[in-house]
Order: structure tokens, then sequence, then C-alpha cells
């Protein structure tokens, strides 16, 4: 009997043991996954739950309920990985032997990256939202704040799901618009990059969201440190940007397990093949999701197409045969707006996104780069298929795993 | 687009950023510092751009945290070497594409 084992059980990781139950030949391999926590989130979600458009159960099940019969779930915590000898250590000393390792464990948000940050101001006027009790703390606070200046903040790229602080800009845009007090308050964007936009058909496209939303950016903020004793965040250079309310998106690493390992960068995401997603640490070892390094963006529509492009590379490896470089770093994501409206963005390594009609050339029924309603709905219902088809890994119609160039306007 | 940088014209993206890395020359480097503002281009500078270009060819997203890290520089000298957007200013020296998001 041969062993497979993946490492962490989130979006990735379920994706994968779906994929592989259906292909792998049962009599001849075991398939294991490793994961300590219980609980299962729907990520994309979080974005809601200040806003208190999701409620806490809305974006929460077991992990239990989506590993598919015949795969063996472990819940323990990875101590490290020995790659000499293809074996995983547990938390407790327990060793797991592996043919193929596959890992899946993601990242997560390291507040402690930054002085000041942590403290006595967190979740009290400095807050998340990439984390459930983040999102949950920022809705009690949005409950009861009188309004004054409200800083949206990203510490630096990069980051899960890049669009999100832009969506919850404009999300708090359209809450304090309903509330009846956005003129009591100042929303900021602060970005280390050049621009809330920074490629050119969609600075093209979208500025006009700021200013419409009356947003105000400022670019090329390296924050070095933050004052919560006077509201303020500071960068490098000396410049400050004073807060009542700091919505922040904290560092963003890849899991310690890479570290203790011996191998991981230097925010501990492993060396992956941008295309075959195999590392580069041992050809046994494939990485799949948001831990890897690979320049595309942090998203489960990123992980749902490089698991099948992974599950077809691990058989393509288990029968010798040269794998596949098939991963183009496609993306797909909804982007909300704001007032019930949302875009749709579709783009790949190579290309960045454009407007046009998806996933039928011509006839859509989804606009790209475009805000509507319709794509709002998408947004919502999203939820449902996450859930009920991408965790299953039950084929999506019409959508495939590289990007396709039909129906796009790209000049 | 095409420009002209210490007497060669290299191809550059609307941001004046190259989009070929084979046309790039400590000379373009010198006269893009000074279009951003930096009168002196030290080896320490050089330096850092080394850095980023080989960070680039093997396709690893830059961070300043990630400089920071890389033992030539803490990102406080970082900002010394290249104020204002050191990433920005320096990615653009070292020929290398600007630093994106997904929109």
């Amino acid at each position: 009997m041969k062993n497979l084992v993946i490492l962490g059980a989130g979006t990735a990781g379920t994706m994968m043991a779906s994929h592989l139950i259906k292909k792998l030949n049962k009599s001849e391999w075991k398939i294991t996954i490793v994961d300590q926590y219980k609980t299962h989130y729907y990520q994309p979600g979080f974005l809601f739950l200040p806003f208190d458009t999701y409620k806490p159960e809305d974006v929460k099940k077991t992990i239990d309920e989506f590993i598919p019969k015949g795969v063996k779930l472990v819940r323990e915590k990875i101590e490290s990985i020995d790659k000499d000898s293809d074996t995983v250590l547990l938390d407790t000393g327990e060793k797991l032997k592996y043919d193929i390792l596959i890992i899946a464990t993601g990242t997560k948000t390291a507040p402690g990256e930054v002085e000041g940050m942590l403290g006595d101001y967190w979740y009290k006027t400095i807050f998340d939202f990439y984390t459930f009790e983040g999102a949950l703390a920022l809705r009690d606070k949005l409950k009861t704040w009188k309004g004054g200046k409200l800083v949206v903040h990203i510490t630096e790229m990069p980051i899960k799901c890049p669009v999100a602080p832009l969506e919850f800009a404009f999300l708090a845009d359209s809450f304090f618009l309903n509330k009846g007090m956005r003129d009591k308050v100042e929303i900021t964007y602060v970005t280390p990059l050049s621009g809330a936009f920074t490629k050119e058909k969609c600075t093209t496209a979208l500025t006009y969201l700021l200013k419409d939303k009356n947003i105000k950016i400022v670019p090329d903020f390296a924050v070095e440190h933050i004052d919560g004793e006077n509201g303020k965040i500071v960068d490098y250079g000396g410049d400050e940007v004073p807060f009542d309310l700091l919505v922040t998106i904290p560092t963003n690493m890849g899991d310690e397990v890479m570290a203790r390992s011996g191998f991981g960068d230097d925010m501990n995401y492993v060396p992956t093949d941008k295309h075959t997603l195999q590392t580069t640490v041992k050809e046994n070892i494939f990485a799949i999701g948001d831990c890897t390094n690979v320049p595309a963006s942090k998203a489960g529509s990123v992980a749902h197409f490089q698991a099948e492009i992974l599950t077809e590379n691990i058989l393509l490896y288990i029968d010798g045969k040269e794998l596949k470089p098939d991963f183009d770093g496609h993306a797909n994501c909804f982007i909300e707006t704001g007032h019930g409206k949302a875009l749709l963005i579709d783009f790949n390594y190579e290309y960045e996104p454009v407007k046009g009609k998806f996933p039928f050339a011509g006839i859509g029924p989804l606009n790209l780069l475009t805000e509507s309603r319709l794509n709002h709905w998408g947004k919502l219902a999203f939820r449902w298929i996450y859930w009920n088809m991408l965790l299953p890994a039950r084929k999506l119609p019409f959508i495939t795993p590289k990007m396709s160039k039909a129906g796009k306007n790209f000049n | 687009m095409e420009k002209v940088y210490a007497g060669k014209s290299v191809s550059v993206d609307s941001n004046g950023y190259l989009t070929d890395l084979s046309q790039w020359n400590k000379e373009i480097a010198i006269e893009i510092g000074k279009e951003e503002g930096i009168e002196e281009v030290t080896p320490k500078h050089f330096e850092v751009l080394a850095y980023l270009q080989e960070q680039h060819k093997k396709d690893i997203a830059l961070t300043i945290r990630g400089v920071g890290k890389s033992g030539i520089v803490d990102i406080k000298e970082l900002y010394a070497l290249f104020p204002k957007g050191p990433l920005k200013i320096s990615s653009k020296m070292a020929g290398i594409p600007r630093p994106k998001s997904c929109i």
C-alpha cells in the first residue's frame, strides 16, 4: 500500500482529497489528510461579517463533513516535514510516512510582524477582518461607532484575496450611507502599491469608483509602526496617516512548518514550480493554494483551477510520466462594489483583467470588469457553489482551469 | 513603446518600466535613478538592484519585507537608498516590472 498525505484540510487540501479519492486506485493508495482544526470557514464570507450581511453560522461548517469517505482525517498539529526520509512528524511524536506529499497549509495573518499592531488597541480601534474573530469584533465595533476617520490599510503584499480590502472600503461606503452617517465618516485607503489599481485596464475602468464613493487613496505607504495611542500609522519615510478606526490587513505568511522543516522562503511560502505545482523541495512533494510562492493571486478560485491541474500531474507522476506545465495563473473573482453591485474579473499570469463577457463569448450573461447586479448575485450564489461544488470537486460547467481568451476585449 | 536611456533605445511600458530585462545595463539604471531624484547611485544601490533582478528571474513576488530580510539592507536602509516608494523606484531602476496587484 502506498501513502499519499495531504497537509491542510482547507479549500485546497479538501479539494485535492475529493479529486484524488475518485482517481487513485483504492487497493494501491491510502490517502491521509492532516489538519489540527475542527472548523472549515468559508473565508470569502469574512468580508460580509463586519457589516452583518452574513451571520457567523453562514461561514462555518465542520472540516469532517467535507472529507470524502475513504480518506483518513488526522486531527493533529504538524511539527515538521523530513524530506529526506519522506516523513511528516506530528506534534504528538507520531510519524506519517508518505510516497507523495501535497502541502496545502495556506497562509495566515501575522499581526505581530508590525510594531504596535497587536497590543492595547487591537480589537479596540485596530481590527482585521481576515480572521473569523477579527471580522466579528469589527462587526461589534461598527454597530456603535459614531464615525470619524476610517482607514483601510494593507500592510504589504502578497495577501490572500488581494481585492478584499478594496471591497471592504466599497462596502463600508454603502454601509454608512445606509445608516445615514456617511457624512460623518472619512474613508481612506492606504496601500504599499502605487495605487488602488495597478493594472492599466483596471485603472481606466475602475478609478471612477473611488471618486464616486469619496474614498481617499494614500499610495506607496509601507507601514513601519502603528501608534495606537495617538491613532496613526507611520511609514518608513516618516509619513503619517491618522485614524479613529483602523481596518488593517496584517502581513500574510505561510505556515511555520516550512521554517521548522528547513525550506520555505522568507515568508514561509513553499518554493513551487508555477506551472506544474511540483515543489522545488523534492520531486515527490507538491504544493497548492495559498501556501505556494507562485506569483498567482492567493484565492479560492486559483486553488480550484490548480486542483484540477495538480490532480492530473499527480497521476502523471505516479505513472512516471512528464508533468504538464498547465497552470497558467488563472483566477476568477467577483469584486463587491457596494449598493448591491459587483464586478467580475478573469485573468492569468499573462493577461490582465479586461472587459468582455463571461463565460460565453458575446453572450455572458456575466459582464467582465463592469459593475452589475447580476455579478453581485453571482458572488452571493458562490457560497452555495463553494460548499456543494468546489469542495466535493464537482466540475463547474463552462469554466475551464486554463483561462479562456474568448469573449474578451484585449484592445 | 520605446525610450532612450544612456544613448540606448529600450522598450518600456506606459509607466516607463523596462519590458525586457536583457536590454538593461548600469548606465540605464543611473539615468532612471536621476529621473526619480536619486543623484548618486552607489554600489549599495546596485547590490539591491541585483537582488531584485535575481528574485524576478526566479518568479518570486517582491516585498519590502523580503528585501529587508535579504541580508543586503534592512527596510530603513532601503528607504534611505530609494526614498518615496522604494520598491517602485528600485524595480524601475532594476529594469523589472512595477509591483502589481491583480487589478
